[in-house]
């Protein structure tokens, strides 16, 4: 039994010798997603995305010859989860930067854990307070929802409506979506008439949408939220026979809500990034070619429909490796790196950070888009 | 906007008789699948005296087995093999995790099943994925709604209902006139004298796992085309399930049915007079009040209930 366990320790030491000077070189990169639980539809392509792209830049030799590791925790869309994840990142893993979390109120837990740990924080949350106030580690790569609500009401002043319904679920994302919407409605002139918010587990919404349809003066519907409800509202609002125009957040960005949704997703409208519309876009647009290559490699192997929110993993991770590269294995000057870049595209949009700016993109990141013949098509009224 | 007093003016004078029927119907819709669920908890509790917590996954099962037939085989066929694994799934769990413990305490038995709907719920995310799914609707699509006193709803709602009263009429006819059913109630009302009597009892707590996990099944079909199905939606429904089956009284089918549609409506109705994000501390707060006052339940008898260890 002894000579057996001294062996088992030499095996043990060897192992560990060998092992040592590959170690050396590689660079460990930490990721908190919500693979699975109610944020799944976010956290799921968001980790499948950041799989291929590390098997993709190892298999090019890695970054400056340095090998890329990944560390997947998968959060379950928990904050709780999210803030131990983060802390064994950072004192155990000693990774150099946490991509994700997938969802907004997660990061905003661990938002000061990674600033007082200088560790750079690449969050794929969309709610604007992630980067505002600026947190000096903290980076955000979805557009921000003050800019999808505002590319809303600049859709609703063209159209004429004045007087609308707000839905919200319960989530961070609604939670935010719903005060920007209250907030920025008076700037464009329009009046919300009705507010509800429902639980992030709702699976039948017939009773509030007969309470909102009561209210003759609704002209349209904002519903604001990240949860399968984005499929149901509009199926509860159609069987009621009611056919005013739907409204949804940038959240809507993923081809299974409209086939979950059916024929009761046709004609609503919602601003997302152009990914969903990669195929339409001119040759000479920058994203173009970047966007129909992680379109290809992704649906090649995972056969799924790629989605705005796998993107915000791939712009996290395509710009952490961009700072990597100048930068090498150091904190803050991979966080210097990311806040000096300019111009650079990703799918969500072409990315220019600043001191004052963490998410580095604007109002034009955003696209209308309205759902036709089950499919995104771009809205040009 | 959140003002109670005023929400329940407009109440008070804006609700129309369409309105009024919306709601009854859409709470008609929730009560009927809250009763569902809450059946299979009473159908396990009485042979067992246990309370089945895993009884939202067989209605995620059934929903989610249906969807993946569907691709091989038509809807009608789909639904019915559906169930019948989800059947043999309920034999499975009770053969594996239930029939071999020797007098076990209720607590036991509790942590069991509350372990074996997380296994499930794993089992499912493994094999579905953590997306959302539904079956077509039986009649018509998304947007085809049918006109009741002037309320719109899809027709889906009727088949829902109309398999839950089913469900509800032919598990009466099979306890009362059957000798299969017999034996199951005799093996509820006292297990040792059923035993005495000749009544193989294990198989009659298996036969219980068969029939509530089929029930669900059927139920998780009847309603993905309007709830979705998705890993994860069996917890949800076993909470409201098990209020519906403890405000009901445990163990009363009759009274599941009734708890059932009076949550239901409820929490339809609730919606006109608070926010939406309350109707779940709407529901929870009549459970405490009918505990505190009755807490048999509304329809469980006083002695039945003191005789009951659980």
């Amino acid at each position: 039994m002894k000579k057996l366990a001294s062996k088992f320790l030499m095996a043990v030491a060897a192992m560990s010798l060998f092992a040592a000077p590959a170690m050396a070189e590689t660079i460990k990169v930490g990721a908190i997603l919500a693979a699975t639980g109610p944020a799944s539809f976010l956290g799921g392509p968001e980790a499948r995305t950041l799989e291929m792209l590390v098997e993709e830049v190892n298999a090019k030799g890695g970054i400056n010859g340095n090998k890329i590791e990944l560390i997947i925790k998968d959060s379950a869309a928990s904050p709780e989860k999210a803030i131990s994840f983060a802390k064994q990142l950072i004192e155990e893993d000693k990774v150099l930067a946490i991509i994700g979390p997938s969802t907004s109120g997660e990061t905003m837990k661990i938002k000061n854990i990674c600033e007082q740990a200088k560790t750079p924080l690449l969050s794929c949350g969309a709610a604007e307070v992630i980067v505002n106030p600026v947190a000096s580690y903290v980076f955000k790569t979805p557009q921000k929802d003050s800019y999808a609500v505002k590319k809303i009401y600049m859709e609703m002043n063209k159209l004429g409506i004045k007087k609308i319904a707000v839905l919200a679920g319960n989530t961070g994302f609604g939670k935010a979506g719903k005060g920007q919407l209250l907030k920025i409605a008076p700037e464009f002139g329009i009046e919300i008439v009705e507010v509800e918010v429902y639980d992030k587990k709702s699976n039948d919404l017939s009773a509030v949408v007969a309470k909102i349809k009561a209210n003759k003066e609704v002209q349209a519907v904002i519903n604001w939220s990240i949860v399968p409800a984005q499929a149901i509202v509009p199926k509860n609002m159609r069987q009621a026979g009611w056919d005013v125009p739907l409204f949804q957040s940038h959240g809507f960005g993923n081809i299974k809500y409209v086939e979950a949704a059916g024929a009761a997703a046709e004609g609503i409208i919602f601003p997302a990034g152009r990914l969903l519309i990669a195929d339409t876009l001119s040759a000479d647009n920058p994203q173009k070619e970047l966007l129909m290559a992680y379109i290809k490699n992704y649906e090649a192997k995972f056969k799924e429909p790629a989605s705005t929110f796998g993107g915000h993993a791939y712009d996290a991770f395509t710009i952490l490796m961009a700072a990597i590269e100048v930068a090498g294995n150091d904190r803050d000057k991979v966080r210097s790196a990311i806040e000096n870049m300019k111009g650079f595209p990703g799918t969500g949009g072409v990315f220019t950070f600043s001191a004052e700016d963490h998410n580095g993109l604007d109002i034009d990141a955003f696209q209308m888009m309205i759902v036709k013949d089950g499919k995104f098509v771009a809205y040009e009224k | 906007m959140f003002d109670v007093g005023r929400s329940s003016f407009i109440f008070l004078t804006k609700m129309t008789s369409e309105l009024f029927v919306q709601y009854l119907l859409a709470g008609i819709t929730y009560g009927s699948i809250y009763a569902i669920v809450a059946i299979g908890f009473n159908i396990i509790y009485n042979t067992t005296g246990i309370i089945n917590f895993a009884q939202g996954e067989f209605v995620m099962f059934g929903g989610m087995i249906a969807i993946t037939l569907l691709q091989f085989m038509p809807l009608p066929l789909a639904i019915i093999l559906a169930v019948i694994l989800t059947m043999i799934i309920g034999a499975g769990i009770e053969i594996c995790f239930i029939r071999w413990l020797k007098a076990p305490s209720v607590l036991r038995l509790v942590i069991i099943t509350i372990g074996i709907s997380i296994l499930s719920r794993e089992v499912a995310v493994h094999v579905w994925g953590e997306s959302i799914r539904s079956l077509p609707y039986f009649v018509g699509n998304e947007i085809t709604s049918i006109s009741i006193l002037g309320a719109r709803i899809s027709p889906q709602v009727l088949w829902v209902v109309a398999a839950s009263g089913l469900m509800f009429i032919c598990l009466g006819i099979f306890f009362k006139t059957t000798s299969v059913g017999r034996e199951m109630r005799a093996c509820a009302s006292n297990r040792k004298a059923a035993t005495l009597c000749g009544i193989n009892t294990e198989n009659m707590v298996t036969l219980s796992f068969v029939l509530s996990a089929g029930m669900g099944a059927l139920a998780g079909c009847m309603m993905s085309p309007i709830t979705y199905s998705q890993y994860d939606m069996g917890t949800g429904l076993a909470i409201k399930g098990f209020t519906v089956a403890i405000l009901g009284g445990l163990g009363s089918s009759g009274g599941a049915v009734a708890a059932g549609l009076l949550l239901g409506v409820i929490e339809a109705f609730s919606v006109s007079v608070v926010p939406l994000a309350f109707q779940d501390a709407i529901a929870i707060a009549i459970l405490l009040i009918i505990l505190f006052i009755r807490p048999q339940g509304l329809f469980g008898s006083k002695e039945a209930s003191a005789l009951k260890e659980f």
